[in-house]
């Protein structure tokens, strides 16, 4: 039974995958745009998670039509749609802020901003 | 008609937001007055909504018709009429701060509203979901109100809040994700009924606490997750973070409250013992790192924000004993907090502009030089450590009253302990202030008479001061509004 799960249940090492490599590199990468792609990778992650948390086997498209049930749950897709949305205007800001660090700094490194402020 | 005022609660000041970047088109500094009639307009709609709980319970608004479970509810208890009142107050506070203090751009009161507008979204939402969307408007508006300072140094500040905040609010997706699998709902009241037949012994219920109170915990910036706080705080213009420092981890504790007992209730925490003492952990915790490490600065202000840090665990220690005197203190001390952390940073950008000193050193001997500013200082730290009749003391009692109620020994000996430690910090300054010969040279800001104070900014400051003593006399009307609403959700 549980081997049997953990071969069919693909998905899931998927979602472990994105949250723990975005993770990794928001906090591992000294570079700041790749923070902020780790931040989306992250994010992904959660999203693949909501998605496949909608998934029934042989379910169709949640569009009521005559005899087309079972459906896949539409809630989950609407809180995607929604948090990638947020999604977006996170990374807007994020990328307006790491534009302004660059012109008044000239870096993207977080070591070498370190070093500035110390100076 | 109250339905209306509930959902007008965040309407008015998400429409009010719109209007400074499109009057930019022709006029400048419009942003103020617009900020300021809608805040004196959200402050009226909050009242009204206060009175109407007070004198008819709770109210519930079924947003676009659509009834709950399957829609968004949106509800308004005590608990929610008082948060939502002090982010009116909070605002127009620091709104009189800021008419002279500046920024004074437009896109500053827009972000301002776009801010009031997530926080009273917080406030009244019925939904887990829902508190995820208003929950990252309220993080964007932040990030926004921390970058408008002038130097580099706020954006870089603004940038680690951001990625620290987001994996915050996505740990706490993450959680409702697991919370809708396990039940099928995201509406609060049904969820607490929900999560209950499913078991609290469930992995899924378990792993959606953990997810969900770690993600709150990040934005309420509890020891370890505080990191992205005292930069944010220190680095952003004194209005922003005597906003920020006032309401935003004020409403998320407020949220985190809100979730302990409307959707895990305290069943929850009776049945799983762990959840309950992790929580207590974390807070007693945060309560003395936090005090130690604010002992440890040597910037004022980012004093204040490790404070912060320090304060909180006190107030989720007390909503994590959960008996109704002990969420009454941590309550009134999330109120109070919140009036006493703003004034302070509001005072300490004051005593900046006059005398230039932002250093524990450089506050030697300006007790005699700045006696207003100085007094409302020392008046509000002393309110902070607790001293009665201060609304600080009222709290803190109270909480621990109700620690020793339950029988959890830890928290009593923590709150006591931590009054000594707050002590610890906020005595230094006053040492400084009151008794130390100003050794240090004035600062090259002071030469020339400092930047103008306008009387606005010295009354608020004032009014905060007195407000840190007076609310105390409003306890007894908190204990009442949350009998009448809250506490037959903890009742045990």
């Amino acid at each position: 039974m549980t081997l049997d799960l953990l071969a069919t249940r693909y998905n899931y090492y998927a979602v472990a995958l994105l949250l723990g490599i975005g993770l990794y590199m928001l906090i591992e990468s000294a570079n700041l745009i790749k923070k902020v792609i780790g931040m989306n990778v992250f994010q992904t992650g959660i999203f693949l998670f909501l998605v496949t948390l909608a998934f029934r086997a042989g379910g169709n498209p949640p569009v009521v039509t005559e005899g087309a049930g079972p459906y896949v749950s539409p809630l989950p897709h609407v809180l995607v749609l929604t948090a990638i949305v947020v999604g977006v205007s996170l990374t807007a800001v994020a990328l307006a802020l790491v534009v302004r660090i660059y012109s008044k700094y000239g870096t993207l490194d977080e070591t070498t901003l370190d070093q500035l402020y110390h100076e | 008609m109250s339905n209306q005022l509930i959902v007008s609660l965040v309407v008015l000041p998400i429409l009010a937001a719109a209007v400074p970047p499109l009057a930019s088109l022709r006029y400048d500094r419009v942003g103020w007055a617009v900020a300021t009639a809608t805040a004196l307009g959200h402050a009226a709609v909050a009242g009204a909504l206060a009175w109407t709980v007070w004198t008819d319970g709770v109210v519930r608004y079924a947003v676009g018709g659509f009834v709950a479970p399957y829609g968004i509810e949106l509800v308004a208890d005590g608990l929610t009429v008082l948060v939502a009142v002090l982010i009116s107050a909070v605002s127009l506070g620091v709104l009189a701060y800021a008419r002279h203090a500046g920024p004074h751009t437009n896109t500053f009161y827009s972000q301002f509203l776009l801010l009031v507008a997530g926080l009273s979204g917080m406030a009244v939402t019925g939904d887990v979901f829902n508190l995820y969307v208003f929950l990252e408007i309220t993080g964007i508006a932040s990030y926004g109100l921390v970058a408008s300072g002038p130097g580099g140094r706020s954006s870089v500040a603004a940038l680690k809040y951001l990625v620290v905040g987001t994996v915050g609010a996505s740990l706490y997706l993450l959680g409702v994700g697991y919370a809708l699998a396990a039940t099928g709902t995201l509406n609060m009241a049904d969820l607490s009924v929900k999560l209950a037949a499913v078991g609290y012994d469930s992995t899924l219920v378990l792993t959606a606490f953990g997810l969900i109170v770690a993600g709150l915990t990040v934005k309420v910036a509890l020891f370890p997750l505080h990191t992205w706080q005292p930069d944010a705080y220190a680095d952003s213009p004194d209005s922003a973070s005597a906003f920020i420092s006032a309401l935003v981890s004020t409403v998320s504790a407020y949220a985190l409250a809100r979730v302990l007992f409307s959707v895990f209730t305290v069943e929850f925490l009776v049945a799983v013992p762990v959840a309950r003492w992790a929580l207590v952990g974390v807070a007693c915790v945060s309560i003395v790192v936090g005090s130690v490490l604010a002992v440890a600065q040597s910037d004022v202000q980012r004093m204040l924000a490790y404070s912060s840090v320090s304060q909180f665990g006190l107030v989720i220690a007390g909503f994590a004993v959960a008996t109704p005197l002990a969420v009454v203190g941590a309550t009134v001390h999330l109120v109070g907090h919140a009036v006493m952390k703003g004034g302070l940073f509001a005072v300490t950008g004051i005593i900046e502009r006059r005398t230039g000193a932002s250093t524990v050193g450089g506050y030697a001997g300006l007790g005699g030089r700045e006696p207003v500013a100085a007094g409302v200082f020392a008046l509000l730290a002393l309110a902070m450590v607790g001293v009665p009749p201060a609304v600080g003391f009222v709290g803190k009692w109270y909480i621990v009253l109700g620690a020793v109620d339950a029988g959890v020994w830890p928290v009593v000996a923590v709150l006591l302990g931590s009054t000594l430690l707050t002590l610890a910090y906020f005595a230094r300054l006053g040492e400084r202030l009151y008794f130390a010969e100003p050794t240090i040279a004035p600062e090259p800001a002071a030469a020339d008479g400092g930047e103008s104070v306008s009387t606005a900014m010295t009354v608020t400051v004032v009014v905060a001061a007195v407000l840190a003593v007076g609310l105390t006399a409003a306890v007894p009307a908190v204990d009442q509004l949350l009998d009448q609403t809250v506490f037959e959700l903890i009742r045990q």
